[in-house]
């Protein structure tokens, strides 16, 4: 009783503390300021983005142009991630029996899913992987990207994962992608360095604004971040749905 | 874009408690949730609503009254001076994976702590007292 | 007026979602709680003028987020008082024979 006194104070302060906070913040006020003649970080990435590096999605150019090294970061938090997933949890191997430790679970979800969810799967799976490889590779365009892309294409494996019952992805083709992508994303960072001075330096054939080949190596990269998501994301949810059942 | 400005311009204090107000709210919920609750599955949804909260508050901060999609599309390529702070969004967009990465490896370590111990409330766990 | 009628109705219904996940003693129905909030918060986001996080939150937030709880939920157990059922069947259902 008294632990929830305590929490109930604390909860409270807390409360009053952000409305005090955010009282003196009014929505909607303008603090980006000139941008011809910029002077906050926003009017500096808001005039250099159209005019010298000619990408159209302003938010593409901060999360990987200007804030490239970040981007870095987060995609090796989110390796560590599936790593630690992985390692935690056990996997079944393809040729153990299915059916031996399981008298815990009920003999329904052995059946196979009926026939209106199989075919409706397969209809819809190629049409959510094209959505998402036009999200990434149109990252800088249109709303969307890489983390977005990869996103969406890990839903449409898991829809077929959830549809058919032996479905399995290639273990190794998706680790070796995985990998691959992920060399290529520190490759081109390491070749601003050598080539040009500064580790992730834009370089080269920035063409109008609009164009599919524009923002020099913006779509190189985010075309890397989503094949990368997306193998890693199917991994996790293979991992997840496969977890070897407890000895007796 | 849907066409914000105009009744934000009308009705601002209303909007702006509306939007406050439902981010500290969701901030308050997980917050309770997390200290409060017994099983462990239960503390995870908790963090995961209070993450959401955080995300609405970073995004209403930089909204700009009248202001449009940071996106130099083909029509207006010149209208740079009505646009909304993008620096706040590029820094949810990174916060929303990372969220996503710290459920996941949670729920991996609930699944693993209920097959050792067989149990899954917080007060149950013996090995980590002293 | 038909706008802002919409914007309050979409913060109560946001405000209802967050506490009926965490009082709900049926985990299933608590993660669809955690979706729905997703699904406004997408909303909200795309209406605060941020396409970007909207996509992002959508497809990241309902999708990804409740499978992997669904799954989690199907190795513990589903009832939050219970804290262990080793002693009774996982799936058994009403219909059952």
């Amino acid at each position: 009783m008294l632990k929830k006194l305590f929490v109930f104070i604390l909860l409270f302060a807390i409360g009053y503390y952000l409305v005090a906070t955010f009282r003196s913040i009014p929505l909607g006020e303008n603090r980006v300021g000139d941008i011809e003649n910029p002077t906050t970080v926003s009017g500096f990435y808001l005039d250099k983005s159209p005019n010298d590096l000619k990408v159209a999605n302003s938010i593409t150019a901060i999360v990987v142009n200007f804030r490239g090294f970040d981007t870095l970061g987060e995609v090796t938090v989110l390796f560590l991630a599936a790593t630690g997933l992985a390692s935690i949890l056990y996997r079944k191997e393809e040729d153990e029996e299915e059916d031996d430790n399981r008298h815990h679970i009920s003999h329904r979800l052995n059946l196979p899913s009926s026939s209106l969810v199989r075919t409706g799967a397969k209809i819809l799976f190629p049409l959510i992987l094209l959505l998402g490889i036009y999200v990434f590779v149109h990252g800088h365009l249109t709303p969307g990207g890489g983390f977005q892309g990869g996103a969406i294409i890990a839903t449409g494996f898991l829809l077929m994962l959830v549809s058919y019952k032996g479905f399995t992805t290639n273990h190794n083709v998706m680790v070796w992608l995985e990998s691959i992508a992920g060399l290529g994303f520190v490759g081109v960072g390491l070749y601003g360095l050598f080539a040009y001075g500064s580790f992730l330096q834009n370089t080269g054939w920035t063409g109008n604004l609009n164009d599919l080949v524009s923002g020099g190596f913006i779509p190189l990269i985010y075309i890397f971040i989503g094949i990368k998501v997306a193998t890693e994301l199917t991994n996790v949810l293979d991992t997840l749905l496969n977890i070897k059942p407890r000895k007796k | 874009m849907i066409d914000f400005s105009i009744i934000f311009e009308q009705y601002k204090d209303g909007i702006t408690i509306a939007i406050y107000g439902t981010a500290i709210f969701l901030i308050i919920i997980g917050l309770y949730a997390v200290l409060l609750k017994k099983h462990l599955v239960k503390i995870v949804i908790g963090l995961s609503i209070m993450d959401a909260g955080i995300h609405l508050l970073f995004v209403a901060v930089g909204y700009i009254s009248g202001g449009t999609a940071p996106i130099f599309s083909q029509g207006n390529e010149g209208s740079a001076a009505t646009m909304v702070d993008p620096v706040p969004q590029a820094l949810v967009l990174t916060a929303i994976v990372i969220g996503f990465a710290v459920t996941a490896l949670a729920l991996s370590l609930v699944i693993r702590l209920y097959k050792h111990h067989h149990t899954a409330n917080i007060d149950q766990l013996k090995s980590l007292k002293w | 007026m038909i706008l802002l009628i919409f914007l309050i109705a979409m913060a109560i219904i946001l405000i209802v979602a967050a506490v009926y996940s965490i009082m709900q003693k049926d985990l299933l129905f608590a993660v669809l709680g955690t979706g729905v909030v997703s699904l406004i918060l997408s909303v909200f986001f795309y209406i605060l003028q941020a396409p970007d996080v909207a996509i992002t939150e959508a497809a990241i937030g309902i999708a990804l987020t409740t499978i992997i709880f669904i799954i989690t939920i199907r190795n513990t157990t589903r009832d939050e008082n219970k804290y262990n059922d080793d002693h009774i069947n996982k799936f058994k259902s009403d219909n059952d024979a």
